[in-house]
């Protein structure tokens, strides 16, 4: 179906080829590029900062957590504003992707029942906009790393393009899905809002997560895996934050530690779960799988709810 | 002419009409188990029409009739709940002009994320950019935010999105009285340059003398169904009759024409028959002359008044004005005297009918379009004349 030719309408949804739409969409790309200039135009529209009130937030995460971990109590995990802010920017972009994703049929309302273009875009863009967020706030962590010397070049920097590329497919699909539900049961926001300050806590971002997984059986530890999050959380930290041991290490502080030889330290603990960096790829790769999966189903469901938007706005 | 530019083939549409429409979970699971609520509305029922490329059709009917959702469905907005619409070529709609323009950001900005969603190339919006501007007049409030455009302004700079955006079929929904007059000349001679291009163009307006004045083809809804298709001017004179017999019950096909209307004059002040039109707030008689061959008892005269758009504007009977006519064989003149004309501006219709005083039996009706013009010198807004003076005091 392209825009200058022939279009067949009836009253079935046409059948649902996901090449075909990927083809539509990445058609009217530059729809997607002004709804997100949009959204951010918007937001900061008569601000005198404008798009620094985004880096604001955590650079105070910043400073506060350092001031506090390092002057103050310095105990626990060791830099732990680096270690909170590399999985704390992840889940910031997951949830108001998610958030915004899942209005953003709704929120256009007035667009979607008088011109006619493939509604995809409007989850997209929103996803799209808290990528631009992320972005800012990710450059702040970044010099704010470079600022206090942190040691955080090397390969494991791989780990967070592909950890963002499959935190982006997560997001679009389940923003994707819950976007159409939302049309029709408007329940869907205020389950997706409550479900994003549950999630927050199953996830290890405040707390490390080998801490959680040493103290559950093997079946308790593959269900707190099989969070999505928790793979690609892990994998920004382990390519920001590294892998750091913490507590009473002596010798064995160093980066590439065995976790046998931790072991036998008494008091010593390691904060990722794994020290190389396969084993981030290989959770990363599942969830990608996973995503995939979801992504395909959640676009058919958009797909076929789409066609009645117009209607049930 | 080959290929159609827009095939409909028996579109129907039904909406369901909840009383409260769950939108919440619990409240499907709840009503689950009830009976369907939903009360089922046919917008559409089993309509088909082929649009040749190149002309422009107007689809007329009374509010309700299903012409915005028809628009829809060709546009591709909305699902047929059965049949099929087939169209050829680049369709832009233009449903709401400005739709998807944010009060936030400036009328720049807001003409390059509406062309984009239009369907326009980023490319192609900066080569129409001042052409846009321009049909706008907007130049001077370009760069400013649109939360402080007037509402004319914003539809100014709507219209001249969606006419740039180059389809091939065009989808209008009751735009085309947009702005001031010079503006909606503008948009009028616009509309023309796309006929000549050869661009098709489906036009939905509840004025039908536009309609008659713009389109080739005419298309008349009612209740979701074909009522009329075919010649614009012919189609809109169904129209108006359709739309006569809403309010004149008298207006019907089964006349006996035992009373027959012989005359119906306008008279001025003077007691001629104006010419140049009445003015507002003139004195105006109805002279209505009638023949019945054989007797016929307590006949009733009625009149209505309508104005451009078909809408009753005043109407009145000698039922009304408790004025019997007994038994009528012969010629009768019946006057209705209407001491002051309360209108300030326009063309306004006349319907005229004889019948029953139950209405069992129409015997003859008369209708006549643009049967008087009310002008004022110089030309005043609002729709009402109220009569009036005014006086000064010194104190």
């Amino acid at each position: 179906m392209s825009a200058t030719g022939l279009h067949h309408r009836t009253s079935e949804s046409p059948r649902f080829n996901i090449l075909e739409r990927i083809r539509e969409v990445l058609s009217r790309r530059e729809v997607i590029g002004n709804l997100i200039g949009k959204e951010l135009k918007v937001k900061y529209k008569s601000t005198v900062l404008g798009v620094l009130w985004s880096m604001l937030n955590p650079l105070l995460y910043l400073v506060v957590f350092w001031v506090v971990f390092t002057v103050f109590l310095p105990a626990g995990i060791p830099d732990f504003a680096v270690f909170l802010l590399s999985g704390l920017l992840v889940y910031t972009l997951f949830a108001t992707g998610l958030a915004a994703g899942t209005g953003s049929v709704v929120d256009n309302a007035s667009l979607v029942t008088k011109v006619a273009f493939p509604r995809e875009v409007l989850p997209l863009a929103a996803v799209g906009a808290s990528l631009v967020n992320f972005a800012y706030q990710v450059a702040v962590l970044l010099v704010f790393m470079i600022a206090i010397g942190y040691d955080f070049v090397g390969w494991n920097l791989l780990l967070v393009p592909a950890g963002l590329t499959v935190l982006l497919l997560f997001t679009t699909a389940l923003a994707m899905g819950t976007s159409a539900l939302n049309v029709r049961y408007r329940d869907t926001m205020h389950l997706v809002e409550l479900s994003l300050i549950a999630w927050f806590w199953v996830t290890p971002i405040v707390y490390s997560a080998s801490l959680v997984l040493g103290r559950l059986d093997i079946w308790a530890q593959r269900l707190y895996l099989a969070n999505p999050l928790a793979p690609i959380v892990l994998a920004f930290q382990r390519g920001l934050y590294g892998y750091r041991l913490a507590g009473n290490c002596n010798d064995a502080g160093v980066q590439d530690a065995l976790p046998a030889r931790i072991a036998e330290l008494p008091g010593c603990q390691a904060i990722l779960p794994d020290p190389g960096l396969t084993w981030y790829f290989w959770r990363l790769g599942l969830v990608a799988a996973m995503s995939l999966v979801l992504i395909a189903l959640s676009w058919w469901i958009f797909f076929r709810m789409s066609g009645d938007f117009a209607e049930e706005l | 002419m080959t290929e159609p530019a827009v095939a409909v083939d028996g579109v129907s549409k039904r909406f369901k009409l909840y009383r409260e429409r769950p939108t919440s979970l619990k409240e499907r699971v709840i009503s689950f188990r009830r009976a369907e609520r939903a009360v089922d509305f046919w917008a559409l029922r089993d309509i088909s029409a082929e649009i040749p490329a190149g002309t422009t059709v107007g689809l007329i009917g009374a509010n309700g009739s299903g012409k915005t959702t028809l628009l829809k469905i060709i546009g591709g907005i909305i699902r047929p709940t059965s049949g099929e619409v087939r169209t050829r070529g680049r369709i832009a709609a233009l449903l709401e002009l400005g739709a998807g323009f944010h009060p936030e950001l400036t009328g720049r900005e807001n003409v390059y994320l509406n062309a984009s969603i239009l369907g326009l190339s980023r490319r192609e919006t900066d080569s129409y950019f001042d052409r846009i501007v321009e049909f706008s007049e907007l130049e001077r409030f370009i760069d400013n935010q649109v939360k402080h455009y007037s509402s004319g302004m914003f539809v100014r700079l709507g219209f001249a999105v969606a006419i740039h955006v180059d389809p091939d079929i065009l989808l209008v929904d009751e735009v085309l009285a947009v702005g001031d007059e010079a503006f909606q000349r503008k948009c009028l001679d616009r509309v023309a340059g796309f006929q000549e291009e050869g661009r098709t163009m489906i036009i939905v307006s509840h004025d039908a003398d536009l309609v008659a004045r713009v389109c080739d083809q005419a298309i008349m809804l009612d209740g979701g169904r074909v009522r009329a298709a075919g010649d614009a001017m012919e189609v809109v004179k169904d129209f108006h009759t359709h739309m006569l017999k809403i309010h004149a019950p008298f207006v019907r096909e089964d006349v006996t024409k035992e009373v027959e209307i012989r005359d119906v004059r306008l008279l001025n002040r003077k007691g001629e028959t104006p010419y140049r039109g009445v003015r507002a707030g003139d004195p105006l008689t109805v002279q209505v002359d009638i023949e019945a061959k054989l007797p016929v008892r307590d006949p009733v005269v009625s009149m209505a008044i309508y104005d451009g758009s078909d809408r009753l504007m005043f109407k009145t009977g000698t039922d009304w004005t408790q004025m019997p006519l007994g038994t009528v064989e012969g010629k009768r003149r019946v006057s209705f005297r209407i001491s002051t004309i309360p209108f300030t501006s326009g063309g306004y219709r006349l319907a005229v009918g004889v019948h029953s005083p139950d209405l069992a039996a129409v015997y003859d009706w008369y209708d006549q379009q643009g049967a008087f013009e009310i002008w004022r010198d110089p030309p005043r807004e609002g729709s009402v004349w109220v009569p009036h003076e005014s006086e000064v005091e010194e104190l």
